[in-house]
C-alpha cells in the first residue's frame, strides 16, 4: 500500500481578528513613540536654523539654510554668566566629576555588597536596613547638613567634595544592586576560597571580582545617567571652578539680557545629553537589565 | 593523617540547635560517613569540621589538638562539594593551583602538584579548560584535584555525588574507594544515599535531628540497626514493620499481630523480655526466604509482584498481614497466587514499641 502523502500545509492560517489587534497595538506604539519623539525634532531642527529663520515661527520646518553655527557656538563662546568660553569647560568639569565618582562609587558598592552577602559580618542586617533607607529619603534633604560638614573640613567647593557626594549618594543603590547579584552566587564558592587559604580581599579580587562583570556593567550605565545628569548636587558642592555641564547649561540658557539664541540653546542641551544618550542607546539590552534588577529582586 | 574527635558538641544557627552534644572519634585514616535524611544536621557537622560554621560549644580536635577556632585554611583539610564550587573564571590548572599560589609555594613544586593530581584523576588533558566547558563528573574530578593538591590530612565531603547521573555516580563511588585505598587520609564523608554509604564507609554514623543514632560499620548498621529508624532508613527495598506483642506459646516465645504468628525462640534478644510486651517486628524483604517445603512453611497470597532485574518484590499477605518479600526470578512466584515462605527470625529486628530502641 502506498502511503498517502501529507497535505501541504505551507504556514499558520491568518486569524482576521488577531490581525487587526496587531495593527492596532503598532499603530498605537507608532503614534506613542512620535509624541516623545517630537520635542527631539524640534530641537534638531531649530539647532541647525539662523536666528531669521527661527523668527519665522514655523519650528516644525526643515531648516532652509543648513548651518552648524549654533553649534559650534554653544560649544566654544556661548556666554555663561560673564565668561562666554561655551560648554566645552563645562563638558571638562562634568568629566573630571563623573569619572572618579563612577569608578570609586561601584567599587565600594562592590565590596559593600561582597561583605553583606558571604561574610555574615555582626549587625549585617540592620547596616543594610539603614543603606536601604537611605535610598528611599530625598537627597535634598541631607544637602544643608553636608554643606556644614564640608565647610568645616575643608572640602566645601572643591572637586573632591562633589565626587564625595556623588559616591555617598551613589553607595545605597550600588550595594543594593551587587549584594542582590552577589547573593544569587553559590556560597560553597565562597567556602572552598577560604579553605584554600583565600582571606577577604583574596577572595574579591580573583574570584568576586571577576565574575562581576555583568553588574558592573548594569552598575556603570546607572551611574553614568546619574551623575551626568545631576545639577543640583554639582551646583551646591562643585564649586565655581569645577560647576558641571548641566549647571552651565542652565546658565546659557537662562541668560535674561538681549535676544533669546534658541538655536543655541538647543544645541547646547543636545550637546548636554549627549552622553547618557549614547550610552543608554549603546546599552540598551543591559540598561533594562539594570532597572528589572533592581527592582524586582529585594 | 590525623584522627578526628569531636567533645561533646553543639552547633546553632541562631536559637535553631543543629547539632546536640555530639561525641565522635574517627580515627587516623578511616572513613567515615555521615549519613542521614535531609535535614538533619549532617552537613552542618561536616562544616564545623572543616571550619566553615562556628561551633557553639564543646570541642574539635584533630590529632588531640584543639582546633576548635582555629581558621579552615590552617586545619590540613580538603573538602570537596556538592555543587562542585569551582572558581568559573579560572582554568582547571588554576583551580587546582589557587591554594598553593596563595601560600606562596615554589612554581615548580606547584607544577609537580598539580600534574600528580591530574594524572591521579585523569584530568590531565583537561587543564586548560574552564570549568563551564567540562561535564559534571570531570567537574567532581577537578573538585576532589583541588582537595588533592593541598595535601590534606583530612578529605571532607558534601555530598559529592548528589548532582550526577546514576552511572557517573557508580563509577565516581568507586575511584573516591580507590583513593582512599592509595592515600589512607582520613575521609569524612557526607550523604544521604545508603548505598554510597554501604558501600565506601569503614564506618557509617546514622544521624537524625543532629543526634548519631548508631555507629557502627555498614554490615552491623544494616543487619543490627540500633532502632527503628536506623532500620528504616537503610535498606531497599524498605524493611517491613509490624506493631504486634510478645506471647507465650507453650513453652517458647511468639510475636503476635492479629492472626499471625511467628515463633522467635531463636531471636537473640538483648535483653530479657517477657510475655505481653508491645514491639515493632521489624524484617528485611530478602529475609523472607522462598520455602523449599519445610515445616516452618508460611502461605500467602501474592498481590503484586515489582520486577526489579536481578530479583523479584513480592507483596503477598500472611494471615491478614501485608509483607513485601525478595522472590528469585525463577521461584514462579505471580500476583493473585499463592506462595510459601520462611522467615528467617535470627536476622530479623525487634524494637520497643516506645522508644523504638533494638530489643
Amino acid at each position: 500500500m502506498m502511503r498517502q502523502a501529507k497535505p501541504a500545509v505551507a504556514r499558520r492560517p491568518l486569524n482576521y481578528q488577531e490581525v487587526w489587534g496587531r495593527v492596532g497595538i503598532y499603530a498605537f506604539l507608532g503614534v506613542v513613540a512620535l509624541f516623545f519623539l517630537l520635542p527631539l525634532y524640534v530641537m534638531l531642527v531649530t539647532s541647525f536654523k539662523s536666528m531669521d529663520e527661527i523668527r519665522l515661527g514655523l519650528i516644525f520646518s526643515l531648516p532652509r539654510q543648513f548651518t552648524i553655527d549654533a553649534w559650534v557656538k554653544a560649544w566654544t563662546s556661548a556666554c555663561t554668566g560673564l565668561e562666554c568660553t561655551g560648554l566645552r569647560v563645562g563638558f571638562g568639569n562634568s568629566v573630571k566629576i563623573l569619572v572618579p565618582s563612577v569608578v570609586v562609587s561601584i567599587l565600594l558598592g562592590a565590596v559593600n555588597g561582597y561583605a553583606l552577602s558571604f561574610w555574615k559580618v555582626k549587625g549585617a542586617n540592620v547596616l543594610f536596613a539603614c543603606l536601604l533607607l537611605g535610598s528611599f529619603i530625598p537627597y535634598q534633604v541631607f544637602i544643608y547638613p553636608l554643606v556644614r560638614v564640608y565647610a568645616q573640613t575643608g572640602i566645601y567647593g572643591s572637586l573632591a567634595g562633589i565626587v564625595l557626594t556623588h559616591v555617598i549618594f551613589g553607595m545605597p543603590v550600588m550595594t543594593l544592586l551587587f549584594r542582590n547579584y552577589y547573593s544569587g552566587l553559590p556560597i560553597e564558592l565562597f567556602k572552598a576560597a577560604r579553605i584554600d587559604g583565600a582571606g577577604f580581599w583574596k577572595i574579591f579580587v580573583s574570584i568576586i571580582l571577576p565574575m562581576s562583570a555583568p553588574i558592573a556593567i548594569v552598575a556603570v550605565i546607572m551611574q553614568v545617567t546619574a551623575i551626568w545628569n545631576d545639577f543640583l548636587l554639582g551646583l551646591v558642592f562643585a564649586g565655581r571652578e569645577n560647576l558641571p555641564m548641566t549647571v552651565q547649561l542652565n546658565n546659557i540658557v537662562n541668560t535674561t539680557t538681549g535676544e533669546r539664541a534658541y538655536n543655541v540653546n538647543m544645541a547646547a542641551t543636545v550637546l548636554t545629553s549627549l552622553v547618557p544618550l549614547a550610552v543608554y542607546l549603546l546599552s540598551g539590552r543591559w540598561f533594562v537589565r539594570g532597572i528589572a534588577s533592581g527592582a524586582v529582586k529585594g | 593523617m590525623s584522627s578526628v574527635s569531636l567533645e561533646s558538641l553543639d552547633v546553632s544557627y541562631g536559637n535553631v540547635q543543629i547539632v546536640r552534644n555530639l561525641d565522635l572519634n574517627i580515627r587516623d585514616g578511616e572513613f567515615l560517613v555521615l549519613l542521614g535524611p535531609s535535614g538533619c544536621g549532617k552537613s552542618t557537622l561536616l562544616s564545623a569540621i572543616g571550619g566553615l560554621t562556628d561551633v557553639s560549644g564543646g570541642r574539635i580536635l584533630f590529632n588531640d589538638k584543639d582546633v576548635t577556632w582555629t581558621d579552615p585554611k590552617d586545619r590540613g583539610i580538603g573538602m570537596v562539594f556538592q555543587s562542585y564550587a569551582l572558581y568559573p573564571t579560572m582554568s582547571v590548572e588554576r583551580n587546582l593551583s589557587f591554594g598553593l599560589r596563595i601560600a606562596g609555594i615554589d612554581r615548580a613544586i606547584i607544577e609537580k602538584k598539580v600534574k600528580w593530581a591530574a594524572d591521579l584523576l585523569q584530568i590531565a588533558h583537561l587543564l586548560d579548560r574552564k570549568p563551564s566547558a567540562l561535564s559534571g563528573g570531570q567537574r567532581q574530578r577537578v573538585a576532589i584535584g583541588r582537595a588533592l593538591v593541598r595535601d590534606a590530612d583530612i578529605f571532607l565531603f558534601d555530598e559529592p555525588l548528589s548532582n550526577l547521573d546514576a552511572k557517573l555516580r557508580a563509577e565516581l563511588r568507586l575511584e573516591i574507594k580507590k583513593l582512599h585505598k592509595t592515600l589512607k587520609s582520613t575521609m569524612i564523608y557526607v550523604t544521604h544515599d545508603q548505598i554510597e554509604a554501604l558501600t565506601l564507609a569503614d564506618r557509617i554514623a546514622v544521624m537524625k535531628d543532629g543526634i548519631i543514632q548508631q555507629l557502627d560499620t555498614p554490615l552491623n548498621v544494616y543487619n543490627k540497626p540500633a532502632n527503628e529508624f536506623v532500620g528504616s532508613f537503610l535498606g531497599s527495598p524498605a524493611m517491613n514493620k509490624v506493631e504486634g506483642a510478645l506471647v507465650a506459646d507453650g513453652d517458647h516465645l511468639s510475636f503476635a499481630a492479629g492472626d499471625f504468628r511467628l515463633d522467635v525462640s531463636r531471636y537473640p534478644f538483648t535483653q530479657k523480655v517477657e510475655s505481653g510486651r508491645k514491639v515493632v517486628l521489624g524484617l528485611r524483604p530478602e529475609h523472607i526466604l522462598p520455602a523449599s517445603g519445610s515445616a516452618a512453611a508460611i502461605e500467602g497470597k501474592v498481590s503484586l509482584v515489582e520486577p526489579m532485574g536481578s530479583s523479584i518484590l513480592a507483596w503477598s499477605v500472611f494471615d491478614g498481614l501485608s509483607l513485601s518479600h525478595l522472590v528469585g526470578q525463577d521461584d514462579g512466584c505471580e500476583a493473585d497466587r499463592t506462595f510459601a515462605v520462611t522467615i528467617d527470625v535470627q536476622k530479623a529486628s525487634f524494637f520497643d514499641v516506645e522508644t523504638g530502641w533494638r530489643l
